[in-house]
């Protein structure tokens, strides 16, 4: 772990160098009424004053549709062509938040759980995070009651805080964030030794996630569920935006003799996710879905994974069309 | 306000209904309340910022209940209302349908026929930048269109929301759900994303009461409310329905008459 | 870095289909590959995805015994989209099968103690793994009854297996059709399930019972393994909830903080009680 200082002619330089290795650069884009994540090539590109994407980065290792295996039927028999990692580029994502490197722990503990998902490791490996500490933050941000914080640096390879001059303090905290700067290592200076905290976003704790936890273990039957679902239209808004939800499906593409395997975005809040062919469906009401992303976010995951399904990154309730604001349903449990 | 909390908060204590629906503050803006004592009454809401349009929740059973139900309807939802009402999926005894005039006025809705003369006043109109967009994708080629909604289309991740916060959405095995056969690819993809809103522009044809839900509910910003709207203008002259009347006619796309025209078949 | 990708399946030749009832049949398969054929290896109670290439993945159990090597057996009802792709194919067509999965039956556990198995209709395939395994180190158990009912004489799976069963005389078999779907010549039982078992009254003493039925049946059997004096920790069923991955990734078959997939589908009663019973 280094820290390193870099003005911002160096920050040209060595995005540039980054760009000119052929990696692909992932970065926040302004694009209509919205700030997203494309892919760029200048940093003239990168989206400047904002304060959350409104999709997540997990598309770069998990992405949104994915095909798992091609295969071709020929008289009986089928020939089938598996997954080339070789085929995943390398890749770079600029200035993401330190929530959605926070966000990469929940999905890789799912990935390699027991069984290793081969394409997600794949992607994974090849991908650099660089992100961006906050110096901004709103009301729906709450990182720091969910052991993150506007400056942590888990999940970073590298990471910058921004400063007045234009530069940047950096922290090369991983072999590949140091594989990264080597691309461009004339650029960084010695540390300036400045104060990171100084920088950084003011995002007051608003819960204490452990004694939601406790809450939750005993609170299956609890009314809350239904008086918060009531407005929740069972939408896939608030899953697909999020960091850390991988619920997939798996479906088919044939046509004739030839088709393909995919994996695609899936949400536990829609009504089919759990019915069963028989028409039975254990959570046929919204509350039981509403009740079941809680849960599984802040009392499954814990307890089987020892990981948090949630960065506080804020982004479900800025997507959701009728405003479920997780922070305020987490915070209303945590008075019960 | 306090005419409709009052109001609301009666109807609560006197058993009248078991359930209003209305609107309360939310986070940045006005958000759905269920309020089931008169207490909860006390939150309630009305404002040209409330646009959610509350009667989706109407054809929701487990919501509903069985009792009287009463809902603060902005002038769009009170047009989803009488065209719900014409698909016969309103129970007019057990549902009371409340609005707030210009003039802070609370009017109850003896029958939908009330809420049919009450909004013929209201003129259908887009804002600004919306008819625009109308305008201009009226002034492009096919192609040109098509290949606008295509790039609007590669940015649907198929969250549904669209889907979900419409008021006419409400059959209970979508299209997409169906898998014998898969009408509809089920993954996001700008063709498979094309044939899923190609299909809901379809499905809304005549029906669309040209409320926005959809387009306010998307969360990476489609105008996919611009698309059914466009649709629903097109078709007004062709099957005799004026855009935001319910369509007495019939639907355009369910509804076979014996005088239909059929002069496409040649 | 060769690793294997979990969401490709073996594929598999149809050995041979046996029509068990109607809608109900069972494929016999073997792998194209002779190392992965002899390189497998799976318990009782584990279940697998089978490929209909072109439709999808359907989930079913193991339903022959691992001791039985060569081969593998599925038995599925054509209700959908993949289970009707999978019941057009012909012997000697080409599926898929990636597995196995989930937890086993604790049959080490189970050594010297008697076994009393309860099935219905179509939920005899998840027995049946555990039977024939059962019955291959009969040595190892003692008294086994196996309790198997169906809506009608018709409907009854694995007919020829029955036989087998039924003249052993190391095997308690009492079979049983729903009220009114007997035939004239029928001559085992006459009456739902619970029932049966109430009848039959096998004893609780060192004794594991195996249930495996529609949610229905096995709510009314489970009072009556109670009432005959069975404990929780003596009971034991299979779950099946909605699956797509098989793997504990894709999080369609979460009941409470259990996956099916993963720490299923066996459970005893005991772990059931400490589950949501509404989430299965």
């Amino acid at each position: 772990m280094e820290t390193k200082y870099i003005s911002k002619n160096g920050l040209n330089e060595w995005f540039s160098q980054i760009v000119k290795s052929g990696k692909r650069v992932y970065a926040p884009v302004k694009e209509r009424e919205q700030v997203e994540f494309k892919k760029v090539q200048a940093l003239s590109e990168v989206a400047d004053e904002y304060i959350q994407t409104t999709q997540s980065i997990k598309s770069a290792v998990f992405p949104r549709a994915e095909v798992l295996f091609s295969y071709e039927k020929e008289s009986g028999k089928v020939n089938v062509e598996d997954f080339n990692p070789d085929t995943v580029k390398e890749t770079v994502l600029w200035k993401i938040h330190p929530c959605d490197a926070a966000g990469f722990k929940p999905l890789t503990a799912i990935f390699n759980w027991d069984y290793k998902d081969k394409l997600y490791n794949a992607h994974l490996e090849k991908t650099t995070l660089v992100t961006f500490s906050c110096a901004k933050a709103d009301k729906s941000c709450f990182c720091t009651s969910v052991n993150g914080g506007p400056g942590n640096t888990a999940g970073s390879d590298v990471q910058l805080t921004m400063l007045p001059d234009g530069g940047a303090i950096v922290e090369i905290l991983t072999p590949k964030g140091e594989a990264l700067v080597q691309l461009a290592a004339s650029a960084f200076e010695n540390d300036k030794e400045e104060d990171k905290s100084k920088y950084l976003a003011d995002v007051p704790q608003m819960f204490d996630v452990e004694a939601i936890k406790a809450k939750l273990a005993t609170a299956f039957d609890s009314p809350v569920w239904k008086e918060q679902s009531e407005r929740c239209l069972g939408c896939g808004a608030c899953a697909f935006v999020c960091p850390t939800c991988a619920c997939f499906d798996i479906q088919e593409d044939a046509h004739g003799s030839k088709g393909k395997r995919i994996r695609c975005w899936d949400s536990c809040g829609f009504s089919l996710f759990t019915k069963h062919t028989s028409g039975h469906n254990p959570r046929a009401v919204q509350s039981q879905r509403w009740r079941q992303r809680i849960l599984h976010k802040f009392s499954y995951m814990p307890d089987r994974l020892s990981v948090l399904g949630c960065t506080g990154c804020g982004r479900c309730s800025r997507a959701c069309p009728v405003d479920m604001n997780i922070l305020e349903h987490l915070t209303s449990i945590a008075k019960k | 306000m306090d005419k409709l909390r009052q109001r609301a908060a009666a109807l609560l204590a006197d058993g009248t209904v078991t359930l209003v629906i209305g609107y309360e503050e939310g986070t940045n803006k006005p958000r759905p309340i269920f309020c089931h004592t008169a207490e909860e009454a006390e939150k309630l809401i009305y404002s040209s910022h409330c646009i959610h349009n509350l009667a989706v929740y109407l054809t929701k059973k487990e919501l509903m209940g069985t009792g009287k139900v009463a809902i603060t309807a902005t002038i769009p939802a009170l047009r989803s209302i009488l065209q719900l009402a014409i698909e016969n999926q309103l129970n007019e005894e057990n549902l009371l349908v409340i609005t707030v005039t210009d003039k802070e006025e609370v009017k109850e809705f003896a029958n939908f026929a009330e809420i049919e003369a009450y909004i013929a006043d209201f003129q259908l109109k887009l804002e600004g930048k919306e008819q625009e967009i109308i305008d201009k994708l009226e002034g492009m080629s096919r192609e040109e269109r098509f290949k606008f909604w295509m790039e609007e289309m590669s940015h649907c991740f198929k969250c549904y929301a669209c889907r979900a916060a419409c008021p006419l959405c409400y059959c209970t095995k979508c299209i997409v759900e169906e898998n014998r056969p898969q009408w509809i690819n089920p993954w996001a993809a700008p063709l498979a994303n094309m044939e899923w809103q190609i299909n809901r522009a379809m499905h809304m044809a005549g029906r669309c009461t040209g409320c926005g839900a959809c387009g306010d509910a998307c969360p990476v910003g489609i105008p996919i409310h611009l698309l059914t709207r466009k649709m629903m203008e097109d078709l007004a002259p062709e099957f005799g329905f004026t855009p935001g009347q319910p369509s007495k006619n019939g639907n355009a796309l369910s509804t076979w008459k014996a005088d239909d025209k059929e002069n496409f078949i040649r | 870095m060769s690793e294997q990708n979990i969401y490709l399946p073996y594929l598999m030749t149809i050995d041979k289909i046996t029509n068990e009832a109607p809608g109900v049949k069972t494929f016999k398969l073997k792998f194209q590959n002779e190392e992965e054929a002899n390189a497998f290896n799976f318990k009782a109670g584990q279940f697998g995805e089978y490929s209909a290439f072109g439709e999808g993945e359907s989930t079913f159990c193991i339903a022959s015994a691992p001791t039985r090597k060569g081969y593998i057996e599925c038995t599925f009802r054509e209700t959908g989209k993949v289970t009707s792709g999978l019941a057009d194919l012909e012997e000697g067509s080409t599926m898929g099968f990636r597995g196995p999965f989930g937890n086993t039956f604790p049959m080490d556990e189970w050594k010297g103690k008697s076994l009393v198995f309860i099935a219905g209709g179509i939920a005899l395939p998840p027995m049946r793994c555990v039977i024939q395994n059962a019955l291959d180190l009969r040595e190892n158990f003692k008294d086994i009854t196996i309790v198997y009912g169906a809506k009608s004489v018709n409907d009854l799976v694995y007919k020829d297996e029955l036989k087998e069963w039924a003249d052993r005389p190391d095997v308690n078999l009492v079979t049983t059709v729903d009220p009114g779907g007997e035939t004239p010549d029928w001559k085992g039982e006459i009456g739902f399930v619970p029932s049966i078992v109430d009848k039959t009254a096998p004893s609780p003493e060192n004794t594991i019972a195996i249930v495996c039925g529609p949610p229905i049946m096995i709510k009314f059997t489970f009072p009556v393994l109670e009432k005959l004096g069975f404990k929780d920790n003596q009971i034991y069923t299979t779950l099946e909830n909605r699956m797509k991955c098989g793997v504990g990734k894709c999080g369609r078959c979460n009941v409470g903080k259990l996956y099916v997939c993963k720490d299923g589908p066996v459970f005893s009663k005991e772990q059931l009680n400490n589950i949501p019973a509404e989430e299965y």
